[in-house]
C-alpha cells in the first residue's frame, strides 16, 4: 500500500493523521465525561496506529514507474477486504438481532446488546458497511475503466475509503454506548455527520476529477448512477441531520425538524437512501459488471436513459408513503402514493434492459453462478419494486405499514437485490484486480449462490407470512364488534415465523462467509494471469464497453 | 431527437451534475416546504404543554435504547386503531418532539396514547423484567435503568437548546430545570409545588420507580411513557370519526358504533 505512494505522499499521509487525531482530541479532552470522548481517544487511537504503519516506510523506495499510465487499484483492494468484513459483522448481526426476537434472552441484558442499539448496528452494518464500501469500492474500478483514466489523487482515495469507514466504526460503536438520534437509517450523533460530509465531499471531488481526466468523450451510464448516488445521498445527509447539539463537548443533539415535519424531512430521506444508496449505486455496479461478464453491450441507450432520470425525479417524491393515515397533511400522502406507482416504470425498465442485455447469452447464466448472482439480482430488483409500488397504495399500505410484511420487502430488496449484484460484481472484479485466470473454487461460489438465494426466500416467505397475518388479526372483529385479538395475541402468532426467520439469515450469512473465504483464497493461492496486457493498464480505445447503439 | 440531446449531457460532467440535482430537488421542495406554510398542517390548540426536564430527560432514554424499533408513536387514522390503541393522533401532539419518534415498525404495540393506561408500579415491573408481567413478550429487560442516576443539573443545558430551537420553554424553566427534575419525582416538597406551578397542575409527580430518595432513568422513563398521549386533550374533545375503515367488516363496525 505505502510502496506505491511517494515520499511527498507518504508525508500527506502523516500532515492528514496529524490533523485528525488533533481534532478528535479537540472534542476528547472536553468531552471526557461523555461518550464523546471514547470516540475522541477512539479516533486517535486509530490515526496514531495507521502512522505508526506509515512511520517507518517513510524511506521505502518510491514507484519508479510512470503511474500515469496505469490504473490506481490498491485503495480498491482494501475496499473489497473492507466490504467483506462488514458483510460478516453485519449480518452476523442481523442474526443475532433476529434471534433475539424469538428468544429474547439472548441479550444477556446487557445494556450494549439489547435489541434496540443491536439492531441499528444491524443496519449500518450491512447499508453503509457493507454497501458502501462496496459502492466506493467499484466505483474507483468502474470509473477508471469507463474513463480509461487513473483516479485523480493517491492520498484522497484512501482518505475516502478509510475516513469512510472511520465514519462506520464510530457509528456502529456509538449505539453501544447509547449514542443514537433514533433516526431510522440516520443515527450517528451531529460529529460524525459533520465527518461524513468532510469524506463525502472528497469522495465527488475525487470523482469529478477523475470524469475530467477521461479519455472517452461520453460518460458511461454506469458513472451516472455513482453521480446521482454521491451527490443525492450528499444533499439527503445533510438536510435530514441538521440538529444543534446542546454542547460541542457532548454527543447529544437535538434535530432542528420538530414533529411532522421531521417525520417528513425523515422519511424524504429513509426512501431516498433506499433509492440513491441502495438502488442507483447498485445499478451502476450492475451495468458495468453485468455486460462485462455476460460479454454483451447493454440492451438499450434509450432505456437506460429513461429509467436514470424516472428514478432521479420519481424517487424523491415516494417518501410520504411511509406515512399514509398518519398526521401527515393528506395531500403529500397522495403525491407520495401515485410518484411511488410511476416509479415502477423506471425500475422496470432498468430490470427489463438487464434481463434483455443477456438475449442469447442464457447459457452462460446455468454454467456461471457469478453472472447468476447477477441476474437473480435483476429479477429481485423487478420483483421488489413492483412490490413496493404496491405497498405505497394507500389501501394495501393500511395492512402491511408497522407489520413484518415492510421488513420482509426490504430484506427482498436488500438480500435479493443490492447484496446479489454485490456478490456478483465482487466475484467479477476480484480476479481481475489481483490479476488471477478466475476465482479460486466456482463450486464455493455454487454453494454461495444456492445459500444466498435459499437463505433469502426462507426469509422473505416467513416475513410476509407473519406480517400478513399479524395486519389481519390487528383488524378483526368479532361477531359483537369488539377487537378479537389482543396484541400479545398477534404477538404469540409470530414466534414460528421469528425463527424461521433466524434460519433464512443465518444460511444467507454462512454464504457469506464461504465466498469471503473463496476470496481470501483467491488473492493467496490463484492462479496468476499469464504475462499479456494487463488489466491494471490503461485500456486501449474501444475496449470499453458502450451502450448500445 | 432527446437521444441528441443527451449525447450532449453525457459529455459534460458538472453539467450531468447540476441536471441531477435539479432533477432530484424538485420533490422534496414541494412536499416539505409547505408543511412549513400551510397553517392547517399543525393544529392551534391552547392547552399543549412542553415536556418537564424529567419527561425529557425520560424521552431521551427512549432515544438512548432506540425503543423507535419496536414500538411506533403513531395511531393512525384506521378504525381498529381508533379502536386499539385510542383517539388518532394529531400533528400538534408531536410538535415539541425533537426527533419525532412515529416509528415504522410495531413488534410491540403503539405508545402514543400508552400514558395512565398503566400503572407507575406496572411499568416499573415491566421495565425491570417484561416476562414478569406479560409472559409471552420479546421485549427486552431494562433492569439498569433502575440503578442509574439521572443527571438533573445537565438538563438546563438540554432545556436551552430545546428553547432555541424554539421550543416554548421560559426563562424560569431552564433555570430551574435541576430542582424541577427532583421535584416531579418528590411528590408533596416544595420542589414539586413549584414544577406544577410552571408545567401545569395536570403533570404528574409521583414516586414512579417507588424509591423518592434518587431520581433515576427508571423515573424519567416512566414519567415520559406515562405522558405520551397526555400532553394535550385535543384528540378528544375534536375527534371526527375515523377517516377511512380499512375493510368493509370494519367499516361495518365503524358504522355501528355510529349509530350506537
Amino acid at each position: 500500500m505505502v510502496a506505491g505512494l511517494t515520499r511527498a505522499e507518504r508525508q500527506s499521509c502523516l500532515f492528514l493523521l496529524t490533523l485528525v487525531g488533533l481534532g478528535a482530541l479537540l472534542v476528547a479532552v472536553p468531552g471526557r465525561w461523555d461518550p464523546i470522548g471514547v470516540h475522541g481517544l477512539l479516533v486517535i487511537l486509530l490515526c496514531a496506529a495507521t502512522a505508526a504503519y506509515i512511520l517507518p516506510r517513510l524511506d521505502l523506495p518510491e514507484p519508479v514507474e510512470d503511474r500515469s499510465l496505469s490504473y490506481y487499484d490498491d485503495p480498491i483492494k482494501a475496499g473489497i477486504a473492507l466490504t467483506m468484513i462488514w458483510a460478516i459483522f453485519g449480518m452476523f448481526v442481523g442474526v443475532w438481532v433476529a434471534a433475539q426476537l424469538a428468544w429474547p434472552a439472548l441479550n444477556f441484558d446487557m445494556a450494549w446488546s439489547s435489541f434496540g442499539r443491536l439492531r441499528p448496528a444491524h443496519t449500518t452494518g450491512v447499508i453503509f458497511g457493507f454497501g458502501g464500501n462496496a459502492l466506493i469500492a467499484t466505483s474507483f474500478h468502474v470509473v477508471q475503466r469507463t474513463s480509461r483514466a487513473r483516479l485523480a489523487g493517491h492520498v484522497s482515495p484512501w482518505f475516502v475509503i478509510f475516513g469512510y469507514n472511520l465514519f462506520c466504526i464510530m457509528a456502529v460503536t456509538g449505539y453501544g454506548m447509547g449514542i443514537t438520534q433514533s433516526k431510522e437509517y440516520a443515527e450517528p450523533e451531529w460529529y460524525a455527520d459533520i465527518w461524513l460530509v468532510i469524506v463525502w465531499v472528497t469522495y465527488f471531488v475525487l470523482f469529478l476529477r477523475t470524469l475530467a481526466r477521461r479519455k472517452e468523450p461520453h460518460i458511461y451510464v454506469a458513472n451516472w448512477y455513482y453521480l446521482a448516488f454521491i451527490v443525492v445521498v450528499a444533499i439527503l445527509h445533510i438536510v435530514n441531520n441538521l440538529a444543534l447539539p446542546v454542547s460541542l463537548a457532548g454527543a447529544k443533539s437535538y434535530t432542528i425538524w420538530p414533529g411532522v415535519q421531521d417525520a417528513m424531512v425523515q422519511w424524504w430521506y429513509g426512501h431516498n437512501a433506499v433509492a440513491f444508496f441502495l438502488t442507483a449505486g447498485f445499478l451502476a455496479m450492475m451495468y458495468y459488471y453485468l455486460p462485462k461478464r455476460a460479454n454483451r453491450p447493454i440492451f438499450s441507450y434509450r432505456l437506460s436513459i429513461l429509467s436514470f432520470w424516472g428514478i432521479t425525479f420519481f424517487y424523491m417524491w415516494a417518501g410520504s408513503h411511509h406515512l399514509h393515515y398518519t398526521a401527515l397533511p393528506h395531500w403529500v400522502q397522495t403525491l407520495g402514493m401515485t410518484f411511488s406507482v410511476m416509479l415502477l416504470v423506471p425500475s422496470w425498465a432498468s430490470a427489463g434492459n438487464a434481463l434483455m442485455t443477456l438475449r442469447g447469452a442464457w447459457h452462460k447464466v446455468r454454467d456461471d453462478a457469478t453472472l447468476r448472482f447477477m441476474v437473480v439480482a435483476a429479477i429481485f430488483y423487478g420483483l421488489s419494486t413492483f412490490e413496493g409500488s404496491f405497498m405505497a397504495v394507500r389501501a394495501v399500505n393500511s395492512l402491511s405499514h408497522y407489520t413484518d410484511w415492510t421488513v420482509g420487502h426490504v430484506h427482498a430488496g436488500a438480500l435479493g437485490w443490492v447484496a446479489l449484484i454485490t456478490f456478483g460484481s465482487i466475484y467479477t472484479l476480484v480476479p481481475a484486480l489481483w490479476k488471477r485466470e478466475r476465482m479460486y473454487s466456482n463450486g464455493l461460489i455454487e454453494v454461495h449462490f444456492w445459500l444466498a438465494l435459499t437463505g433469502t426466500l426462507i426469509y422473505v416467505f416467513a416475513m410476509w407470512n407473519s406480517g400478513i397475518i399479524q395486519g389481519l388479526m390487528w383488524r378483526t372483529y368479532t361477531e359483537s364488534d369488539t377487537l378479537a385479538y389482543s396484541f400479545v395475541d398477534t404477538l404469540v402468532a409470530m414466534y414460528p415465523y421469528y425463527i424461521a426467520r433466524t434460519i433464512g439469515g443465518l444460511l444467507f450469512l454462512i454464504g457469506a462467509i464461504v465466498g469471503s473465504y473463496n476470496i481470501w483464497m483467491t488473492v493467496r493461492r490463484g492462479i496468476p494471469v499469464q504475462e499479456k496486457l494487463g488489466e491494471g493498464e490503461l485500456a486501449p480505445a474501444g475496449a470499453v464497453p458502450s451502450p448500445a447503439e | 431527437m432527446a437521444e441528441f440531446f443527451h449525447r450532449k449531457v453525457e459529455r459534460n460532467a458538472i453539467g450531468f451534475v447540476l441536471l441531477i440535482i435539479a432533477a432530484a430537488s424538485v420533490g422534496g421542495i414541494v412536499e416539505i416546504a409547505p408543511l412549513f406554510t400551510i397553517d392547517e398542517t399543525v393544529e392551534t390548540v391552547p392547552d399543549m404543554r412542553v415536556y418537564t426536564p424529567l419527561e425529557l430527560a425520560g424521552r431521551n432514554i427512549y432515544i438512548r435504547e432506540g425503543c423507535y424499533a419496536c414500538h411506533s408513536q403513531m395511531i393512525r387514522t384506521l378504525a381498529d386503531e381508533v379502536d386499539r390503541y385510542g383517539p388518532y393522533s394529531l400533528a400538534v401532539e408531536s410538535q415539541y418532539d425533537r426527533p419525532m419518534q412515529w416509528g415504522s415498525k410495531r413488534t410491540g404495540p403503539d405508545l402514543a396514547r400508552i400514558g395512565g393506561k398503566y400503572s407507575d408500579v406496572w411499568h416499573a415491573m415491566h421495565m425491570n423484567n417484561p416476562r414478569d408481567v406479560v409472559p409471552e413478550s420479546n421485549m427486552p429487560a431494562y433492569p439498569w435503568l433502575a440503578r442509574t442516576q439521572v443527571d438533573a443539573s445537565s438538563l438546563s443545558a438540554h432545556l436551552t437548546a430545546q428553547q432555541a430551537l424554539g421550543v416554548p420553554y421560559t426563562d424560569e424553566m431552564v433555570a430551574d430545570a435541576t430542582r424541577d427534575t427532583l421535584g416531579q419525582a418528590t411528590p408533596d416538597s416544595d420542589n414539586a409545588y413549584a414544577m406544577a406551578e410552571r408545567y401545569g397542575e395536570d403533570t404528574q409527580i409521583s414516586a414512579f420507580d417507588g424509591v423518592t430518595t434518587s431520581v433515576t432513568e427508571l423515573d424519567a422513563l416512566i414519567a415520559y411513557l406515562q405522558v405520551l398521549g397526555q400532553l394535550t386533550d385535543a384528540a378528544y374533545i375534536d375527534t371526527a370519526a375515523p377517516e377511512l375503515p380499512s375493510d368493509p367488516a370494519a367499516a361495518g363496525a365503524a358504522v355501528d358504533q355510529a349509530e350506537e
